[in-house]
Parts: C-alpha cells; structure tokens; sequence
C-alpha cells in the first residue's frame, strides 16, 4: 500500500547518493572569494616605500561603526613616512565594530586603504581584533586587478567623445533651457 | 586545566584522561539555537550542506539550554533580551562556550545607542568573538575552530577569570563601554 510512496522518497535518496557533493570541507578546502569581496584592510604603499596614508582622517569621518581610529602628524625632513605633509601616527581599525561595507575605502583620495579577500579574523578578545598600523600596512605595494581609467578602443562609438562631469553639466543645462 | 585534574588533582593519569574529555567535548559541541537577527541567518547557511557543521558534530542546534554546551550569540542584545540571554546561559550546563558572533552582538557594531547591549560580554562571558557584519560561514566555522583549540586546551572557564578580562586600551574613549568578567 506505501510502496509507491517509499519507492518515490528513496528515489531521491538514491539519487542524491550519485550526485555531486555539495560540501566543502572549509578549514582543510578553501573557497577564494570575489575580487571584489569586501574583507579584512590594508593600508597600501607607493613604489619609493612611502605610505600611501595621509591621515586626513576621512575613513574614521565616515565609518558608520566608529571603527576606525586616525591620529596624523607631520612629516619631518628626518622622518618623512608619506609624500604630503601629513601621516597617519596611529592608525587603528576595531574589527569588532567594523561591518566591511568599505565606505572608508570609498572615501579615501590618495587609494590607501584597501580591502583584502582575508575574512579569517576571530579571536578571544576584544584587544586582539584591534588592528594596528603595523598589521594593516602591507610591505610592497599592492597590484590592482582592475584598472583605474577607462580606456576607450578605437573605433568603439565612445572615440572622440570629451566624457565627464563637463558634457553631463552641459545636458543638464539644455534641458533646463526649452 | 581540565575538569578531571582539577577534581582528582593533576597526575599523569588524570591529565591523559583530561585530553580525552577535551578531545570528546570538542568532538559534540552542541550549540544553542540563539539567532537575535540577521547573523542567525548565516548562522542557519552553517549548518546547511554547503558548510555542514555536521563535520564537527555540530549539527543539533537544540531549543532546550539544558542540552546545550554553547551558545552562538547570533545578532543584536537589545536591554530587554539582556537578562533572558543571561538566564538561558545560566541554565545551560557546564561546561559551557560562548561565541559572539557578528559585530552587534561583540560591540553592538553601528548601533551605538541606549535601546542595545554595547556587547554581548558585558552580560556574558565570551569565548571567541567573530568579526563580520554579518560574518560567512567561513567565518563563523573559523571561530569555531579557534573555539575546539580553547576546548583542547581545556579553558572551558577561561572567560570567567578575572585575569582574563578585556583591558581598555589608551584609546578607550575610542573603544566601547566597560566590561564585566
């Protein structure tokens, strides 16, 4: 009487025993994430060693989370860190407030801070997912896999076209002006 | 360290026999099923195939705190939350392990208002905090894996020391709230 029933669940039972399987065994097996996935910091530097960092303090401005802590110096002929006139003393990233939603990537001008594909980042205390500067900067400078201007193939229908704000500022106006 | 020396006193018996209670406790951690918000979904996206924290003998999520030896803080504490959660760890059984999973639940993250716990281990004692808003699976079974070390090392109690308190750092003003052992 539930012989076709059991046959009918056992069915997707059996077939599920020659599937592939879906697991993946994390700690020994591990998935690389997206280029762009959104993970633990780093501060980048230029070519010469110089940090990239100018303490201007954007990040910690715009951090919903408070999560970052700046406090800038300047820089001296004798101890010069960075290109401008200013450098990030104490740079401080509180991963336990931080949510990775880059805004302090974003707001950054001279592209200092990065994020990284690294999310391993549990601990046993709250001190110790405090991250210094000594543990966010990176030693040689970091490659980018995108490309920060866009460059425009001959021939496509964008040769020849002077874009940016200017020409949008301009298509405002005419639609303005009837 | 253990629960075995400490109770027969520490020889070389008791303390071979400590690292197989470890290694058992370790082996069928059996978590509470305490998701507050939207870490409790990754927290769920654990246990299913993809991550399969049935590997590490953790798949029971129990509804009862008497069934369970740790409690996956998964989201935001609200005040009102505060004094149940603090119940339902007391009425778990010993030996018992925290996670604090998610920024809101370890500092309360971006919601630095009243309404919030500013921390899970002002109530609590926390084991392992993970990262993350909220953090993947990847992240969550890496807590755990730094949870089975503490288990290994027989620290089951290692958060209710005293010594083991979180200290503020000179930038306290920057950083949260008072913590309680």
């Amino acid at each position: 009487m539930a012989l076709p029933e059991i046959l009918t669940g056992m069915k997707v039972v059996i077939r599920n025993v020659f599937r592939k399987k879906d697991t993946v065994s994390y700690p020994e097996v591990r998935r690389q994430p997206f280029p762009r996935f959104r993970g633990r910091h780093v501060l980048d530097r230029h070519e010469d060693g110089l940090e990239k960092c100018i303490g201007c303090e954007l990040c910690a401005g715009v951090c919903p989370a408070d999560a970052i802590l700046v406090v800038g110096a300047e820089n001296t002929p004798e101890a010069r860190f960075s290109p401008g006139e200013r450098y990030a003393q104490i740079y401080q990233i509180n991963y336990l407030r931080c949510i990775f939603c880059g805004l302090c990537v974003e707001a950054c001008p001279t592209e200092a801070l990065l994020m990284s594909t690294e999310y391993e980042i549990s601990g046993i205390s709250r001190d110790g997912l405090i991250f210094t500067k000594d543990q966010l900067i990176v030693d040689a400078p970091i490659e980018r896999h995108w490309k920060t201007k866009k460059v425009v193939e001959p021939g496509s229908r964008l040769e020849g076209v002077t874009g940016g704000p200017q020409n949008r500022a301009d298509s405002k106006k005419k639609v303005i002006e009837p | 360290m253990g629960g075995v020396s400490d109770a027969l006193g520490a020889n070389f018996v008791t303390a071979q026999l400590d690292k197989v209670v470890n290694w058992a406790r370790r082996s069928s951690v059996f978590p509470m099923s305490f998701g507050l918000a939207c870490c409790a979904i990754e927290m769920m996206a654990t246990t299913m195939p993809r991550h399969d924290l049935a590997r590490f003998g953790m798949e029971a999520f129990r509804a009862s705190p008497r069934q369970a030896d740790l409690m996956i803080v998964a989201g935001r504490v609200s005040q009102k939350m505060a004094p149940i959660l603090r119940q339902i760890y007391d009425q778990m059984t010993e030996p018992k392990w925290v996670i604090s999973m998610g920024a809101c639940a370890s500092t309360s993250g971006v919601f630095n208002n009243y309404a919030l716990v500013q921390g899970v281990d002002q109530i609590v004692p926390v084991d392992v905090y993970v990262p993350g808003c909220p953090p993947r699976p990847e992240m969550l079974i890496d807590g755990i894996m730094v949870l089975h070390e503490r288990i290994m090392r027989g620290e089951y109690d290692a958060g209710r020391n005293t010594d083991d308190v979180w200290v503020p750092s000179p930038y306290a003003d920057q950083a949260e709230g008072t913590v309680h052992a």
